[in-house]
């Protein structure tokens, strides 16, 4: 691995008797997607929390460009643009003062914050939107202005929280476009999702988290391949007939997954598969063949779906 | 990481950097505050200071309010209320604001700004606004004629004082404010009225029944009137107890803004 950004060793954070992170170890490298997936409760956020030095750590180690985020709070956020999952803009505010106010929490000079944010405005596709008050923007416009405001320092590390949560999907892939270009501008990128589509999207690597443990590391493509199959046959015979039909499917697929309301079969050939249900006189009333994501790697890895 | 970012600069000056983000958020309501630091001097001069005043020299001359007419006792006191409650507001909402309802203090806090700079910065900005409203108060009072431009600017510095010291004790408790269901009903029935009455604003706190009293005694307005009434016209109080006021404030000012900075510590680094 190249020049490490980031690296925590057993990091670990409590609550009481909770615990939200327990002992995870990773590393991001500069210029590197890394994304945190996993669903609602994971660990995801606290994590985040811990590198934006916006939290203590219970125990293990981590260190940001060299420092400890306890002990060099301001120093490591310096080098942080940080998009919590809710945007906390001034909605009092125009577009415009939200960037400008930002920028001078970072001591830029007036005028530079000034041409910064001209050109933020423009990476967000805002300029018409400018001088309208932050409450009058849809939830897509806001979300690409708390992303703008994020890069008016030109952080090292962009951190989003579930940059896509709530939006409709014509603005999830704006967003998605926008944070494309920034990784091919060799921004390091730290991404919470618990959409598996966002994480395949954008991140180069990722770790699957659940109750606050690591499940597994690697590239979407690698997780995928470690496990699961090529192929997903998902079938449908109605809810009744579907636990009669399960002991008979086992036998002609790697592995079998039922749902309350489908069964996914894991092969290399989903077609070749169907045909044969086909040929033993198994009709289902629907079927869909189509190629393992993300989501059967987190269904095999926890037996539990993403999005509950 | 942009080359004009400086920790150092922030260090020194981010408390500035959240006062000049609040000025410009306070400017979005300057009409209102204008109007309420022009006109609620109007109404209590006039109303109470002139109508009430009439009656009380009438019936008993200055006897009961040391030797003065009735408005320019109670001037001073009025210009110490409006410093505390220009102090509340530019502290209670911005609080609540930050950590509650809009939550921008998490934003704020994921720059290299601090809580205690983000607590020292709306401090800032809350003076601002105190010693704007003091100020145009006190230019009021000199042109109704109650109080003289060249002996009571005093009067209007430990107003400001006043409500300095009011304005810390209140961003220190309303950090500590979770859940805001009562607390704004609360604080303004329970808490800022019946300060206004019983802090010797209107009379002298020793009108009171000594059980009264101590309500005055921990009133930052009385406190702040009495400085005020010594200051601004010349009224009788004695080193010791003008030692006291002073001292009083001065407490509340440094165990407030302490307060505050650990409650915003705390909060915002989870």
């Amino acid at each position: 691995m190249s020049e490490s950004l980031i690296s925590a060793r057993g990091l670990t954070k409590k609550y009481g008797d909770f615990t939200a992170v327990d002992g995870i170890d990773f590393d991001v490298a500069k210029g590197e997607s890394f994304g945190l997936l996993g669903p609602n409760g994971a660990g995801k956020s606290t994590t985040m929390r811990i590198i934006a030095a916006t939290s203590r750590r219970s125990s293990g180690t981590i260190s940001i460009l060299g420092r400890d985020p306890e002990e060099h709070g301001p120093q490591v956020r310096a080098h942080l643009g940080v998009v919590p999952q809710q945007d906390n803009l001034d909605t009092e505010l125009t577009v415009t003062e939200n960037l400008y106010i930002y920028g001078r929490y970072f001591g830029l000079s007036k005028k530079f914050v000034k041409g910064k944010v001209e050109e933020l405005l423009a990476f967000a596709q805002l300029e018409e939107k400018k001088d309208v008050k932050v409450e009058a923007l849809s939830g897509g416009m806001k979300r690409r202005l708390t992303i703008a405001r994020a890069l008016v320092s030109e952080p090292d590390i962009l951190m989003l929280d579930e940059p896509t949560t709530g939006l409709d999907p014509q603005a999830r892939h704006i967003l998605w476009d926008r944070l494309f270009r920034l990784k091919e501008d060799g921004v390091t990128l730290i991404i919470t999702t618990h959409f598996m589509d966002e994480a395949e999207q954008l991140c180069d690597r990722l770790v699957v988290m659940d109750k606050g443990k690591i499940m597994a590391e690697g590239s979407p493509a690698e997780l995928i391949k470690k496990y699961s199959t090529r192929e997903v046959l998902e079938v449908r015979f109605g809810s009744d007939r579907n636990k009669e039909v399960a002991p008979i499917l086992s036998g002609m697929c790697d592995r079998i997954e039922e749902l309350p309301d489908r069964i996914l079969l894991y092969v290399e050939d989903g077609e070749a598969l169907l045909e044969a249900i086909t040929a033993k006189k198994l009709h289902p009333n629907t079927s869909l063949v189509r190629r393992s994501s993300l989501e059967d790697v987190f269904l095999r890895l926890t037996g539990r779906s993403l999005i509950e | 990481m942009n080359p004009g970012v400086s920790v150092e600069n922030i260090r020194r000056n981010g408390a500035l950097y959240v006062a000049e983000s609040r000025i410009r958020q306070m400017s979005k309501w300057k009409g209102i505050i204008a109007v309420v630091a022009v006109g609620n001097p109007l109404f209590y001069l006039v109303a109470i200071g002139i109508g009430i005043g009439i009656l009380v020299t009438e019936n008993s001359g200055t006897s009961g309010t040391g030797g003065v007419e009735y408005i320019v006792f109670i001037a001073p006191a009025l210009l110490a209320n409006t410093a505390l409650l220009g102090a509340m507001d530019e502290t209670v909402f911005p609080v609540m604001e930050g950590f509650k309802w809009r939550k921008m203090f998490y934003a704020i806090n994921s720059t290299p700004i601090t809580g205690p700079q983000i607590a020292l910065g709306v401090f800032i900005a809350a003076l601002v606004r105190v010693a704007f409203s003091v100020f145009v108060y006190w230019l009021l009072l000199i042109a109704f004629g109650v109080l003289s431009f060249q002996d009571s600017w005093m009067a209007a510095i430990v107003a400001m004082y006043g409500g300095a010291a009011f304005g810390a004790l209140m961003m220190g408790v309303v950090a500590g404010v979770k859940k805001d269901d009562y607390f704004l009903t609360v604080l303004g029935r329970l808490v800022i009225t019946p300060l206004f009455l019983f802090s010797g604003t209107f009379f002298p706190l020793t009108n009171m029944p000594i059980y009264l009293q101590p309500i005055g005694w921990i009133s930052p307005l009385w406190h702040t009137t009495e400085l005020g009434r010594y200051f601004g016209y010349g009224a009788e109080v004695s080193p010791t107890m003008l030692s006291i006021h002073f001292l009083f404030l001065t407490a509340m000012l440094v165990v407030g803004i302490k307060i505050a900075n650990i409650r915003f510590t705390n909060r915002l680094l989870k």
